[in-house]
């Protein structure tokens, strides 16, 4: 009945706020929903069309035994398969476990753990099936999305720049926290997109667009080191949104 | 004859839930709220967090309402420190969670439940026959982000926030155009009260106890204390022994009762304890669309969202109307062994937090109760009146029926789930 591309939307392990994000376009959802047809997005529609699709989105991160299971059906079913946010790109902070007794974690919250079906390991969808895109961000940025859909509509890749947050801060003409303040911030390190909303508000970068390529963690934890913070405390930086991204789980020491 | 209805994933809701009606013989047997979203353990991988970490981590609990999670959060830890705030940052912190409100409730009333009222699939498909009404709800919800982006930051997960205040704090003339947009968006409120004023509401009525912050001269937002419709009051320290959560054999979910029994928290517990505590407009425009004092019929609900929103936003334009730079963006807040706990109004309903904190200032213990575990059992309840009341109707309209029911509760699936995924087994 229409030929526009179809939009699926799915949703794992996650808070739900990378979904939101494009419900938050909200100058630019109805003429999208015009270019797109919305065929699986059960947060935002109780019509539910049968795949294949064009562009499935993926939030969250696979976390139980049944989720392993739907990713693979839901690339089989996907054209083009972009994940969204962090959870799905490195497995979320729910991947804190993956670095803990598990069983211990699930006795402290359940007192009956034998009812809760969970993997012990919250892991990226890539980790699973392949993925076309990835998306950074806890949550993803809202006109990074829609650079992302614009592109897949007309059929180019999406221009969204693998530089640091650095980048984005200088272009934005703040001052650095770091050298001006010694506020500890992450933003040599992490991936671009979110356009310096922390040192923004005079507050290091957290890391929630996690590492970006060929960042150097060891150049910044030494100077995170030497501005006074304990080895505890980087690790503690360095495991928050993106804990199970390689590029910084590989540079904490209690990995 | 036995039936038994199921929607295997539920639609406009937030977060992954599923329903199962059973009926034996007549009787509807057993009505259930399957959660089946995976656990996420934060109360277990709080420990040993710093006390500082935990309003940024808990956010993520929840993307539709990371304000309630971080001020629930830093309500614990302040608590627990001993530090209060001044005032200024106190009004800075309920014009943030005003901005919460307004963007949340907008969405669910917009985008998630009035297609139920209207016939349509989903907004998209309203837009086609109305658009003007669903660009209006766009337009709220916009002018809410506006608020969150301004003073938090970010709308999803602000980056302002902090315990002891923010870390910076904007200037005056920065908020005059968000003061603009705000007035504006008081129309499309009023307009919203109205709208939904219009819509048919099925009878029914929750005998149900229900429980909300309230504080004395104001409706309650991000401060107060847990009261109940029956007149009970007590300092959100005692939550603990009022509330109780238990783990139901074959689910994921712990179900909580106020003094033994089910409860209900949310818009219509808040308006039905505090509805005189509104302010003169939102109340006026409360009357005008047929609300009384209070109000306990679920399909409701619509309207006394929209009529917190009027509210929200003329709270937000009051607290910006009168704003003065704090002197200071945060006070300290030095970490005191010691438990905390903090309560605050989640658009969805009271939301707890308790931490038990380390001289190290390291979290040794987290319970955060969401509010849509609480209304668990709640919903279920009507759940099981409604669909027995509708047993004649033929499957598929029983099973819209059931889906209509829970929407009617707005509830936030992904929020409980974190801490108890729920699956009940009524046999």
């Amino acid at each position: 009945m229409s030929n526009l591309p179809t939009l699926a939307v799915w949703k794992f392990a996650s808070c739900d706020g990378c979904q939101l994000t494009l419900l938050d376009c909200e100058d630019e959802l109805l003429s999208l929903a015009g270019q797109v047809r919305i065929a699986h997005f059960l947060e935002a529609s109780s019509e539910v069309l049968a795949g294949p699709y064009d562009l499935s989105l993926v939030e969250g991160s696979i976390s139980t035994p049944a989720d392993t299971l739907r990713i693979c059906e839901v690339r089989e079913q996907s054209r083009l398969l972009v994940t969204i946010g962090a959870c799905a790109t490195s497995g979320g902070i729910q991947a804190l476990r993956n670095y803990a007794d598990f069983e211990e974690f699930r006795s402290a919250v359940y007192a009956s753990p034998q009812y809760i079906e969970s993997l012990a390991t919250s892991t990226a969808i890539a980790d699973h099936v392949r993925v076309d895109f990835e998306l950074r961000g806890c949550p993803i940025d809202k006109h990074q999305l829609l650079e992302l859909i614009t592109a897949f509509l007309a059929g180019r890749r999406p221009e969204i720049p693998d530089t640091s947050v650095c980048t984005q801060c200088k272009r934005r003409g703040l001052t650095c926290v770091m050298v001006a303040h010694g506020t500890p911030c992450l933003g040599p390190v992490t991936h671009a997109g979110c356009g310096a909303l922390c040192p923004a508000v005079d507050r290091g970068c957290y890391g929630c667009f996690g590492p970006m390529a060929g960042a150097n963690l060891p150049a910044l934890t030494r100077q995170l080191r030497q501005g006074g913070m304990s080895a505890r405390e980087v690790d503690l930086v360095l495991r928050t949104f993106n804990v199970a991204a390689p590029g910084f789980a590989e540079h904490r020491e209690d990995r | 004859m036995n039936r038994e209805l199921q929607v295997r994933a539920l639609t406009r809701v937030e977060g992954e839930g599923a329903l199962r009606i059973a009926i034996e013989e007549g009787k509807v047997t057993a009505a259930q709220l399957r959660i089946y979203e995976p656990p996420r353990f934060f109360e277990a991988f709080l420990r040993g967090r710093q006390y500082t970490e935990v309003a940024d981590i808990t956010s993520r609990i929840c993307g539709i309402c990371p304000v309630a999670y971080q001020t629930s959060a830093w309500r614990a830890i302040e608590d627990a420190c001993g530090v209060s705030v001044p005032a200024e940052i106190a009004a800075l912190r309920r014009l943030l969670y005003c901005g919460e409100w307004i963007s949340s409730h907008a969405l669910h009333i917009y985008l998630l439940h009035a297609p139920d009222f209207l016939g349509y699939l989903d907004a998209v498909a309203l837009a086609r026959a109305d658009r003007p009404a669903v660009e209006r709800g766009l337009r709220l919800k916009k002018a809410g982000n506006a608020v969150l982006e301004a003073i938090g930051g970010r709308a999803i997960h602000p980056v302002n926030p902090k315990a002891g205040g923010f870390y910076a704090t904007p200037a005056g003339a920065d908020l005059k155009p968000l003061a603009q947009q705000l007035a504006r968006a008081l129309d499309d409120a009023l307009a919203t009260v109205a709208w939904v004023a219009g819509f048919d509401f099925p009878d029914r009525e929750l005998d149900c106890d229900l429980l909300a912050a309230a504080e004395p001269d104001r409706y309650a937002i991000e401060s107060g204390e847990p009261a109940t419709a029956r007149g009970l009051t007590f300092p959100p320290a005692d939550f603990g022994s009022h509330v109780t959560e238990r783990q139901v054999p074959h689910s994921t979910a712990l179900h909580a009762t106020l003094d033994g029994a089910t409860y209900l928290t949310g818009p219509l517990a808040r308006y039905t304890i505090s509805s005189a505590r509104l302010s003169p407009v939102a109340r006026q425009a409360a009357a005008a669309a047929g609300l009384g004092d209070t109000c306990r019929n679920p399909y409701r609900s619509i309207v006394v969202r929209a009529v917190e929103i009027v509210y929200a936003i003329e709270q937000a334009l009051a607290i910006i109307g009168s704003y003065r730079r704090p002197a200071v963006p945060c006070v300290e807040v030095p970490p005191a062994p010691g438990t905390g706990h903090g309560v605050s109004e989640a658009p969805r309903g009271l939301l707890y937090h308790r931490y038990l904190i380390g001289s190290d200032g390291r979290i040794e213990a987290a319970t955060i109760v969401p509010p849509t575990s609480q209304n668990q059992a709640a919903i279920e309840a009507d759940l099981l009146a409604t669909a027995q009341a509708g047993i004649d109707l033929p499957d598929d309209e029983l099973t819209a029926l059931c889906e209509r029911t829970i929407r009617n509760y707005d509830p936030c699936i992904s929020c409980s789930a974190h801490f108890l995924t729920m699956r009940v087994d009524r046999g």
